[in-house]
């Protein structure tokens, strides 16, 4: 499953559970510049609606897209500001 | 409580709301209501907020945790919480009293225990939960699923929050009355704080939260 977004930096979190996905996100979009974008890589199926909630409620991400794969959740953040 | 339905109901109350000031009430309750309301369509018609930026800003949310139970299963909510509310760029203080002194202390955090008694969740009757041993039979099982399940321990968990810059309060008066030493505790806990200083962050919080 190729991405059609132009990643900067894959995270992977596979096995972990919460918060994990959702902390270590923050971390890595916090190395990442402007307009720069994360792939997060999850088996954590919480992963789907926790960082959802944290990019709609942190300034200076935006979640651009979240694929459910075979027990891999990929989500794509850009970091906007 | 229907006020609304039934006025006679303040009466036989003995008329402690009196009808002019309950009316001044609504009227406050409702301007702030619209006022919120018409942030709420500011924000989302695009209008810039000024602080953009993960880190906290001075407007960033503030949220304050009191954790006073130091069992292995109650350590997780707090820790949870505070780390993800700091992903959030949220300034986060967790004020650890009495048992929830345990969990910020370096060596009484690795031996955290999970009570099998009192628990209805348990497979077990209380009268074989109380037996010895079963507690650590418990925490064992505890133990072993959080690692099959990917779930962070308690210390990654401690290391994590600190790292995102979660304040972690020691109850300075706990401290004294467990006989504990401010050494005891993991690096970057904060010491010598009390009530007040609990307070003074809640106030400001808009979050509170007893754990």
């Amino acid at each position: 499953m190729s991405s059609q977004y132009d990643i900067t930096e894959t995270l992977d979190v596979k096995g972990q559970s919460c918060p994990m996905p959702v902390v270590k996100t923050k971390g890595a979009v916090d190395d990442l510049d402007e307009g720069q974008i994360l792939e997060v890589v999850a088996t954590d199926s919480g992963s789907m609606s926790d960082l959802a909630g944290w990019a709609e409620g942190t300034d200076g991400v935006t979640l651009l897209d979240q694929v459910e794969g075979d027990d891999v959740y990929k989500h794509y953040v850009e970091k906007t500001a | 409580m229907s006020t609304d339905n039934e006025p006679s109901a303040a009466g036989t109350a003995g008329s402690e709301i009196d009808p002019e000031e309950f009316a001044a009430l609504r009227e406050r309750v409702e301007e702030l209501e619209e006022s919120a309301a018409q942030r709420a369509a500011e924000d989302r018609a695009g209008n810039p907020r000024e602080v953009v930026e993960t880190e906290t800003g001075e407007d960033g949310k503030k949220m304050t945790i009191v954790s006073t139970q130091g069992t292995f299963d109650m350590a997780y909510p707090p820790l949870i919480l505070a780390s993800t509310a700091a992903a959030f760029g949220w300034d986060v203080v967790v004020f650890h009293t009495f048992w929830g002194l345990d969990i910020l202390h370096e060596e009484n955090s690795q031996d955290l225990k999970l009570s099998a008694v009192g628990n209805p969740n348990m497979p077990l009757p209380n009268a074989i939960a109380a037996l010895p041993g079963m507690d650590a039979m418990a925490t064992k099982m505890m133990e072993k699923k959080i690692d099959e399940n990917g779930t962070a321990t308690i210390e990654e968990l401690i290391d994590l929050s600190l790292e995102s810059g979660v304040d972690l309060q020691a109850c300075q008066m706990t401290i004294e009355l467990m006989d504990y030493d401010e050494d005891d505790f993991y690096d970057g806990v904060t010491t010598g704080v009390g009530a007040a200083t609990a307070i003074q962050h809640m106030a400001e919080s808009d979050v509170q939260l007893l754990v």
